[in-house]
């Protein structure tokens, strides 16, 4: 098993968001975690990823047999997990291929694998922007900064290729991006998926489940997952909205 | 910043200054205390010709009249003058051909600062006069100059060899009436380096200085003098830093810069004086005067300064734009961390026609420190078209330091055109989990962080430096932030 997780509830600025989440994630599965606005998608994403203002009051996380939730989140990057931010950020003067070429190595680092030179490093480079189309010009510049809503998409998931993650956590990955964009991350996310490695999509939208097919597909409501099923479940919710979950969840709390 | 960062913040700042050690030369020193006969003993130590020790005196006489300055956005407690020693140098005054005939223990310090004199020798082809306390130990590459006819020595030695040079220029552009501590400065200045490039002279190589300061209570006093006559060009490099003390260090240099028509001179300094201890106890007081006068036609000074270390720092280095077409350029990146204080920017005065001037300048502060920039243009009325563009921005990391900008404009020829922007920003956790998200850590992330924000200054410094720049951004803020 790649990543379970057991009852797990986190604050942020506290408030509870997440009210005791369970989940299973073996390798070459893809996940879908699908709700409303407020359910609390993004907190799940951003805690597997270590952001630390986000606190865990209860509950377990194991990543690979290991207790994730020990680890600083630079180190579960180098453990394989990578998040895809909803909104990437800005980091002027630092060029994106200084930073990949430093992440990486890090990552390498960590592992006891040799650093890759410049030249190493160059061609890597090449090979994987031919996966999500990136235009040349942007790996030169700096990190985010003035690039498009779409560009800063595909970015992510262009940062994913090179750091090659055994978990990628997609953010809404799919807000903001045309249909183009869509099909071009889609494709990207699609080839970098493997029965190695295991792809976890939060979406608000169905669309972006025609392009990276989920095998599981999780509802979360109110901080909890209140249903579960295959790719026909984000069909369902596309068709009727989310109205019809909420319904049951809620007398659920009111009773408890 | 939350919490946890804040206490990571200061969870790192209990690493120690890299570079505070004490090298163990026995110095030779002149007693503490300021008076004629110092000075007098001071100019005959160093043989000096009568025209000197008489400009020393005039410029004491004239600094007795004078008060210190407390305008600048700084604090110390008050310096008592005749408690300093003026003059320390190494005993053992070697007569050096080569650097196997430097002191060992010298070269060692130097190796212990990853500026080993052989390094630098074998690798980048930089001449290096080394400056040791306040006596030139060791200079390199001087045959090759002087084939070009550059001179590149000690102030000492043009005092003595090119008196000439010196008489004309020394004091030209920062008269020993211009300021309180360039006047101190013009009374006791020990050493310093002296540059001289001839007519349509393109210098080969860069020039560069390391100075120290070493023994304690000793105020350093340096005096550099570079001339660019027609046509030539020289880039010069000067690079500091200082073994730990507790007691407080005056460091009052001055520098100043001529370009005739037609020629460049680069000026790019690494300041990393040890800046005290995280309570703020000791460090340099680096209260310095630097100014280029761009003489001639079509002439050009560039400043470009990494100042990181000093407890307080108190500099202006700026330039003086007579020729026509004559352009003045100032990059900075002042960083301040702890207790530090750093109250620092540049002058543009604009004389001649269509003269223009750049100022760049990056300030980051963190820790309990203060960073301010303080800059002024002056446009004078017969100054047509003169041109100016600032842009000056601060960083903030942590929520205890302070960042301020004072600008200053005066303007007074309508066909100007000036542009000023400004930026306060912090670094964002955000950036930093963005970082972390790809394996980075922390510390890493913030550094990264930093020397982007650097970088349109960094690209202005020769290469090696650019290197040594950015290594020592990161050594600066291990101390800093987490």
């Amino acid at each position: 098993m790649l990543l379970e997780i057991k009852n797990l509830h986190v604050n942020v600025e506290g408030k509870e968001i997440l009210k005791g989440i369970n989940l299973k994630v073996n390798t070459g599965e893809v996940h879908a975690i699908m709700g409303p606005n407020g359910s609390g998608k993004s907190t799940l994403a951003q805690v597997l990823a270590g952001r630390e203002e986000y606190e865990v009051t209860k509950g377990e996380v194991f990543y690979m047999g290991k207790n994730l939730l020990d680890l600083p989140p630079e180190d579960r990057a180098r453990e394989g997990i990578f998040l895809a931010f909803q909104y990437p950020v800005e980091i002027p003067g630092v060029s994106n291929t200084n930073l990949l070429k430093t992440a990486l190595n890090e990552i390498r680092k960590y592992r006891g694998e040799h650093e890759l030179d410049a030249m190493e490093f160059l061609s890597l480079l090449k090979s994987k922007m031919k996966l999500v189309e990136l235009d040349q010009k942007l790996i030169s510049r700096s990190v985010n900064e003035g690039f498009s809503g779409g560009e800063k998409k595909k970015n992510e998931i262009f940062q994913m290729a090179v750091l090659d993650p055994k978990l990628a956590l997609l953010d809404e990955t799919d807000s903001g991006l045309d249909i183009d964009a869509l099909r071009i991350v889609a494709s990207g996310v699609n080839k970098l998926k493997s029965k190695d490695n295991a792809v976890v999509v939060v979406t608000h939208y169905q669309r972006l489940l025609n392009y990276i097919v989920p095998d599981f597909v999780h509802v979360l409501y109110k901080g909890k997952i209140v249903l579960s099923g295959d790719k026909n479940l984000a069909l369902e919710l596309e068709e009727k909205g989310y109205d019809w979950i909420k319904a049951p969840s809620d007398t659920v709390e009111v009773v408890s | 910043m939350s919490v946890t960062e804040t206490s990571k913040i200061e969870e790192l700042a209990n690493k120690e200054y890299k570079y505070g050690f004490v090298t163990d030369i026995e110095t030779e020193s002149l007693p503490k205390g300021l008076n004629d006969e110092i000075i007098g003993k001071l100019s005959a130590i160093k043989k000096e010709p009568p025209f000197m020790l008489e400009w020393r005196l005039k410029a004491y006489r004239h600094w007795l009249t004078m008060e210190e300055p407390h305008w600048s956005n700084v604090k110390y407690s008050p310096i008592n003058y005749q408690d300093l020693s003026y003059y320390s140098a190494p005993k053992k005054k070697p007569q050096l051909n080569s650097l196997d005939e430097v002191d060992p223990e010298l070269v060692r310090t130097f190796e212990k600062l990853g500026i080993s004199l052989e390094e630098q020798k074998r690798l980048s082809g930089v001449a290096v006069d080394a400056v040791f306390d306040s006596v030139s130990v060791a200079t390199t590459f001087k045959e090759k100059l002087s084939e070009l006819g550059i001179i590149f020595c000690s102030m000492s030695e043009a005092i003595q060899n090119h008196s000439d040079l010196v008489q004309k220029y020394l004091g030209s552009v920062v008269p020993y009436t211009d300021n309180f501590f360039a006047s101190l400065n013009s009374a006791v200045f020990s050493d310093g380096s002296f540059v001289y490039i001839p007519k349509g002279v393109r210098c080969p190589m860069e020039l560069s200085t390391y100075f120290r300061i070493n023994a304690a209570n000793t105020g350093q006093f340096e005096r550099t003098l570079i001339i660019a006559d027609e046509g030539a060009y020289v880039s010069y490099l000067e690079g500091c830093t200082a073994p730990m003390r507790d007691e407080n260090q005056l460091h009052a240099a001055v520098v100043e810069l001529v370009a005739l028509e037609n020629a460049e001179i680069k000026y790019s300094t690494i300041q990393n004086w040890y800046a005290g201890d995280k309570e703020g106890k000791g460090g340099i007081f680096n209260f310095v005067t630097k100014r280029g006068a761009c003489r001639g036609k079509n002439s050009k000074i560039s400043w470009t300064q990494v100042e990181t270390g000093s407890a307080i720092t108190w500099k202006y280095p700026s330039c003086i734009l007579l020729g026509d077409n004559s352009i003045g350029e100032f990059y900075s990146v002042a960083l301040t961390n702890h207790y530090q204080q750093a109250d620092t920017g540049t002058k543009m005065i604009h004389l001649g026609k269509n003269t223009r001037s750049t100022i760049i300048s990056k300030g980051i502060s963190a820790g309990f420190s203060n960073n301010s920039y303080r800059g002024l243009v002056k446009i004078v009325k017969k100054a047509e078209n003169a041109r100016n563009f600032s842009q000056c921005d601060s960083l903030l990391l942590g929520d205890k330091c302070g960042a301020h900008t004072f600008p200053y404009l005066e303007i007074n020829n309508p066909s100007a055109q000036i542009e000023h922007e400004a930026t306060t920003s912090k670094i964002g956790e955000d950036q930093i989990f963005y970082l972390n998200s790809r394996g980075i850590a922390t510390e890493d992330a913030i550094n990264l962080i930093v020397n982007g924000y650097c970088k349109e200054v960094f690209k202005e410094l020769p290469m090696e430096f650019a290197v040594e720049a950015t290594k020592l951004l990161s050594v600066s803020l291990e101390g800093s932030v987490g």
